[in-house]
């Protein structure tokens, strides 16, 4: 199976590079992801860098461009690949080395999201009741692993990754807002005035598109924008 | 080398270094946390079933019945003491996680929602109890994300993707702190501290097939070995008895706890016959040897009868798709099967370390003295599954482990509190506390020679998963102690190629090599010398548990390399003593 694979180390390359990879198809298992097959070519190169982690989908480590498609290398299917491969890093963000791209942009924005449940009333010395029904309207949201594959996949974050907070941040100012503890509804509206933190959504849905763990950010900033209108009636 | 001083440093950004970072935090501590990698990408995150307490949200339940059911569990070799602590602090653990923000699924009353889980009891071993509080089967996801949330509000500092070294100590035994290199620009940090806690979590990369993240490589408790710290308690690995067979992923004590069971390959639910009351929730290591026994006598599934079946179907997809989303999407994902129809094969898979750094309730490092009592290591903490309470004693209970760091994290933190009200001002460093550090970085620059650090890897995963597995005997334990000391001989001869400063993972790989090397030997050196079956430790040589000579903790040293015990602690904090039984389920 032939890949192609961006290479950049700041310490010896002057420019980033492709280089082609061959792994023998003996090698490979009916069943094997795509970070397998990394893992086998850092055995035999160890200098190909790349995060990873839980392999299995849930810690959000290895966010990648796969033949031009943001997503989790341990949860893409080899065999459902068309060659060669072509893995870049994750889009429109500073490369560190080879795939490792810097997030620190990416947290911020999610940082500015205060994504943490907000509740001042007096601390009760059991949980805070709350309906199934309520608690349902958690589901798609909570699960979010901050892969990064959705806010580099949009447009609107590679224009303005400083001022627009990006699908992944957004997503989590709706689980709070959705929450029926939090009580910070205004205070959260508040902070996603303006043109920019939140209207900067152009409905592209490339977010919705590309989400490994199949959420869909666009329909909560959707949800958002619905309360910020009725909020100004 | 550029230097950063806190109050507190904490090495591990899992749920027991988020939780005592944030007791610390709303302190007013200055605290710094280290990670090499982002937070949220720490193991607890892909724990699935849920947190044990005593909520009674379900049925009938208090925290002494927890307390029986996990001094059982432990095969009487988890210290009494800890257990009533952990056991009576779990419900205030998990209500001020519900404040913190985690998203629990909910009973019609509103109240967390309560499952089953493996070794339950009401009533001091009467019938099952409904103990684990979950998210869905997110709950460590839930659980990890909410407290870095928190932190993120109490303004936490964080040292993201730098590794840990080595710990710096003084001549006296005081811990100051630690170095730690920035992965991304390759840079050395000292970050003195007047505490450190060590929350690095378990060694689950010691088995080739594991349901561990590969981070998992005891960095945290080889440090403590290399600093004269012993290993508590290492014999004792969990297997857990729903791996995916072959390829490792966890699949939930939930699944079982919300109605599923095992089938063997002739059809038959053969836990039956190993745990007539308990079944399929019965603890996990006796789980797992069953599923071991019925696959050694020929009575498996598949071509090779190498597995077992994890029946769901018979739930119905609701309640597959409502409290087993996560597993359901693994296992579609990786088998291409769905569990609400098809019945999922697995295997006893290397899951969790009850070993590691002993400490005593209040997350203090403690080690003998002399011949003597054992006294805290001034400075030194652990917290979580690097650490060893000991809560689990010879076998963890499931739902045991997340409760373990909220409990043990948040008591550190208070311990640590109280000891910076009168640890004012910062040790001073002596100038040759770093060499060991620098030294260790220093080695990874020389010239590649030798064997690479991925093959050597696969040798020693390979060595552990057939010496040091389910079942054990003199014979076999002795050669994996040999073939991991021979391997551990070759690895002072790796190399690497690469020696580029920029997120260098080759290196970063080699010293977690080095660190699974030690832990490794810690593990099959105090498996072999225990000649007794206990919980997890399984010698068909020495098939049944003998508390006259073995109702003790074994302590593994480094250097000189010796076994050493200690007396576990019988006597609890309020309530009497549990005496060992016969356990069964």
């Amino acid at each position: 199976m032939k890949f192609s694979i961006y290479r950049f180390d700041p310490d010896k390359d002057a420019k980033p590079y492709m280089q082609d990879y061959e792994l023998d198809d003996g090698l490979l298992k009916s069943g094997m992801m795509l970070l397998d097959a990394l893992l086998l070519l850092k055995a035999r190169d160890e200098s190909l860098s790349f995060r990873r982690s839980c392999q299995e989908g849930v810690c959000g480590s290895d966010g990648m461009n796969i033949n031009g498609r943001n997503g989790l290398a341990c949860i893409t299917r080899l065999s459902e690949l068309n060659q060669p491969v072509v893995i870049r890093p994750l889009p429109g963000m500073p490369v560190i080395r080879d795939l490792v791209v810097d997030l620190e942009q990416f947290y911020r924005q999610y940082r500015n999201a205060k994504p943490f449940l907000i509740n001042e009333d007096p601390v009760p010395e059991v949980e805070r009741l709350q309906s199934p029904q309520q608690r349902e309207q958690l589901d798609g949201l909570y699960e979010c692993i901050l892969c990064a594959c959705c806010s580099t996949a949009c447009p609107s974050f590679w224009w303005n990754p400083d001022k627009f907070l990006g699908p992944a941040a957004l997503l989590q100012s709706w689980r709070f807002l959705a929450d029926s503890r939090d009580q910070a509804t205004e205070e959260r509206l508040t902070n996603l005035e303006g043109p920019f933190r939140l209207f900067r959504c152009h409905t592209i849905m490339n977010c919705v598109e590309v989400c490994p763990k199949g959420l869909n950010p666009t329909r909560a900033i959707g949800r958002i924008k619905e309360l910020m209108v009725k909020r100004s009636l | 080398m550029e230097k950063r001083s806190f109050d507190t440093l904490i090495i591990g950004a899992g749920g027991g270094g988020l939780r005592a970072a944030l007791q610390l935090s709303q302190a007013e501590a200055r605290v710094a946390v280290v990670s090499k990698v982002f937070p949220t990408r720490s193991h607890t995150v892909a724990a699935q079933g849920g947190v044990n307490a005593a909520l009674a949200n379900v049925l009938p339940d208090n925290w002494h019945w927890h307390m029986f059911d996990t001094v059982k569990g432990s095969d009487y070799l988890g210290d009494q003491d800890a257990i009533e602590y952990m056991c009576r602090a779990a419900p205030r653990a998990v209500y001020e996680l519900e404040h913190f923000g985690v998203p629990f699924s909910r009973l019609d009353t509103g109240k967390i929602y309560q499952r089953a889980f493996g070794g339950q009891s009401r009533d001091f071993g009467g019938d099952q109890a409904v103990r684990t509080c979950a998210a869905a089967d997110r709950t460590g996801h839930a659980i990890l994300h909410s407290l870095y949330q928190q932190n993120i509000r109490a303004r936490t500092h964080f040292f993201d993707e730098y590794f840990a070294i080595e710990l710096v100590h003084d001549d006296a035994g005081y811990f100051l702190g630690a170095v730690a290199m920035d992965i991304s620009s390759g840079e050395p940090l000292l970050i003195e501290a007047k505490t450190t806690i060590l929350a690095t979590g378990g060694v689950g990369q010691l088995f080739r097939t594991n349901t561990n993240a590969l981070v998992n490589t005891g960095d945290g408790m080889a440090m403590a070995l290399r600093a004269g710290i012993p290993l508590q308690d290492m014999e004792f690995f969990q297997f857990h008895p729903t791996g995916v067979a072959g390829k490792g992923m966890l699949i939930t004590e939930g699944a079982r706890g919300e109605g599923g069971y095992l089938l063997n390959g002739d059809g038959e639910r053969f836990m039956e016959r190993y745990a007539p009351n308990a079944k399929d929730l019965a603890s996990r290591d006796v789980v797992s040897r069953a599923i071991a026994t019925e696959v050694r006598e020929g009575r498996g599934v598949g071509a090779n009868r190498d597995h077992v079946l994890l029946k769901l179907d018979h739930l119905g997809a609701d309640i597959v798709k409502k409290r087993l989303p996560g597993i359901r999407d693994m296992v579609k994902t990786f088998l291409h099967i769905d569990p609400a129809d098809t019945p999922i094969p697995v295997y006893p898979t290397a899951h969790y370390t009850m070993g590691g750094i002993p400490t005593n309730r209040h997350g203090q490092v403690v080690v003998p003295v002399q011949q003597g009592a054992e006294e805290p290591v001034p400075g030194l903490y652990a917290v979580g599954e690097c650490a060893c309470v000991s809560v689990h004693g010879a076998n963890r209970l499931g739902g045991n482990s997340l409760l373990d760091i909220l409990v043990f994290g948040r008591a550190a933190a208070n311990h640590v509190i109280e000891h910076l009200k009168h640890q004012r001002y910062h040790q001073p460093i002596p100038a040759d506390a770093l060499a060991p550090a620098l030294q260790r970085l220093a080695r990874w620059n020389r010239q590649a020679r030798g064997e690479s650090i991925a093959g050597l890897r696969a040798q020693l995963t390979k060595i552990m998963e057939d010496h040091c597995g389910v079942f054990r005997n003199e014979e076999v334990l002795q050669e994996g102690r040999n073939a991991v000391m021979a391997l551990r001989e070759r690895l002072q001869d790796a190399g690497i190629e690469d020696h580029s400063q920029v997120f260098n993972t080759a290196r970063i790989e080699a010293m977690e090599l080095e660190n699974l090397m030690d832990v490794a030997l810690a593990t099959v050196s105090s498996a072999l010398a225990r000649r007794e079956s206990r919980g997890a430790h399984s010698r068909i040589d020495y098939p049944e548990r003998d508390d006259q000579q073995w109702l003790k903790h074994s302590l593994f040293n480094l250097d000189p390399m010796k076994m050493d015990y200690k007396p576990v602690r019988m006597q609890p904090l309020t309530v009497e003593s549990f005496p060992p039984k016969k356990r069964t389920y």
